[in-house]
């Protein structure tokens, strides 16, 4: 019985931490290659990557659906190699990682920005490398902003229902995450069951929050800023 | 020998300039948004012209139909308005970045600048002076070719600034290599220059040199 308890929070913190890690590294290196540079269409590439921000995550649920289904573009190919998205705990990072990539987009790029451009100027001109200034330099300087978008990204990531719930569905010990868990614990009556789940969720919720806050406090008074 | 000739487009007029420098301190004058600081950064490889050529001795920095010379071969020094230190690493980190051997001898370097005391020290603890002074060390440290420096006594109250700029010709007599500085403090610059170029809108209304008067 306890184990039946746990399973979900098990799978939440799963899906979280997979689709967070694959967020980080996609949403950084973008926030890198698009900062400081401008093109024709930036403006609307960046609304895109923003757009599921705002959107309900059941439209995002559906446009996954569209690109992951059976016959979807995407999933008809990973069909082709034996992967399936839907009804999978794969489904369930994707819906995941989707939903909470704008925060994470969003973060690293400010944070890229924030770093003053002659702080890599100067380098240059000491000689190094641009790879050796991203490193030591930019990384480092835009680190605090970063990791504030990461902590908000995983635990948007862990609370991610609506998009969940159409991708990967309601299959008990499979993609049975904590949002979904709760929902059709509720739907079923089982109110101490969802209680449960709820104080495990918003404890989970609150130390990231406060966290983030002792965090932003101490860099600041660190950095002397 | 330094010579530069460049154009630039800007949004409120041409930068159009043209000049040379031996080992001496050559001093850009002008109200803010002459020009000046593009220049430095053009000459520092972090803007380009749109047409012209920088050259210094045998080294072509710039020049049509050429691909320009990254900063990072330029062996150019760049001293920041307000210093640039890099707020995350302590003095003796911030003088060695650009160092290739970690074990480089800093000792001389740091005994002129009177700056040993506070190599563990990060750029928020030390006083404005105590960051020109790294600033400088940083910069002379990549042992340059060319230094540049853009108002570098701007953020120093007045007694400090005469100490800096005293101390300033000291250096440039050290270390025997063309320095550029950008001021637009008319003292400064009759105080620093052996040759002063007066900057309007970006061309140059006048070239001023001292050591005429002494020959």
């Amino acid at each position: 019985m306890e184990q039946t308890h746990l399973t979900p929070l098990y799978i939440s913190l799963k899906v979280a931490g997979i689709s967070t890690l694959l967020v980080f590294i996609v949403g950084v290196c973008l926030a890198k290659l698009l900062s400081r540079r401008s093109f024709w269409g930036k403006g609307l590439l960046e609304s895109l990557l923003l757009l599921p921000m705002v959107l309900p995550p059941t439209v995002v649920g559906f446009g996954l659906l569209i690109l992951f289904g059976k016959n979807g573009w995407i999933g008809q190919w990973l069909a082709s190699l034996n992967i399936q998205v839907v009804f999978s705990l794969l489904g369930a990072v994707i819906a995941s990682a989707v939903v909470s990539f704008p925060l994470m987009y969003q973060s690293a790029s400010t944070a890229f920005n924030s770093v003053d451009a002659r702080y890599e100027n100067v380098a240059r001109t000491m000689g190094a490398s641009e790879w050796r200034i991203f490193w030591t330099i930019t990384l480092p300087l835009a680190w605090p902003g970063m990791l504030a978008g990461l902590v908000l990204t995983f635990a948007r990531a862990l609370g991610e229902f609506g998009a969940t719930l159409m991708l990967a569905g309601y299959i008990p010990g499979k993609t049975d995450t904590l949002p979904v868990a709760i929902y059709f614990a509720v739907e079923s009556g089982q109110t101490e069951k969802a209680s449960f789940w709820v104080i495990i969720i918003v404890s989970l919720g609150l130390s990231a929050t406060l966290w983030l806050n002792w965090w932003s406090n101490r860099t600041r008074r660190l950095t002397g800023r | 020998m330094f010579s530069l000739n460049i154009t630039k487009n800007r949004k409120q007029f041409q930068l159009d300039v043209c000049f040379s420098a031996l080992a001496e301190i050559v001093v850009l004058f002008g109200p803010s948004g002459s020009g000046k600081t593009t220049i430095l950064n053009c000459i520092a490889g972090l803007e380009q012209p749109d047409s012209g050529e920088i050259r210094l001795d045998q080294q072509l920095f710039f020049a049509d139909r050429h691909k320009p010379l990254p900063p990072q071969q330029r062996k150019v020094g760049y001293l920041f308005q307000d210093y640039a230190l890099f707020p995350h690493m302590n003095v003796e980190k911030n003088i060695r970045y650009g160092l290739p051997r970690k074990d480089a001898d800093l000792r001389s370097l740091l005994q002129v600048l009177r700056i040993e005391h506070l190599l563990a020290s990060y750029p928020w603890q030390i006083s404005g002076g105590e960051k020109q002074r790294v600033a400088l060390a940083r910069a002379l440290a990549t042992e340059p070719k060319l230094l540049l420096l853009d108002e570098p006594f701007s953020a120093l109250d007045s007694e400090t600034r005469k100490q800096c700029q005293d101390e300033l010709l000291r250096y440039q007599q050290i270390w025997n290599i063309p320095f550029i500085i950008v001021t637009h403090d008319m003292d400064e610059a009759k105080k620093l220059g052996d040759t002063l170029i007066f900057l309007e809108n970006g061309r140059i209304a006048a070239i001023e040199k001292k050591a005429l008067a002494h020959e």
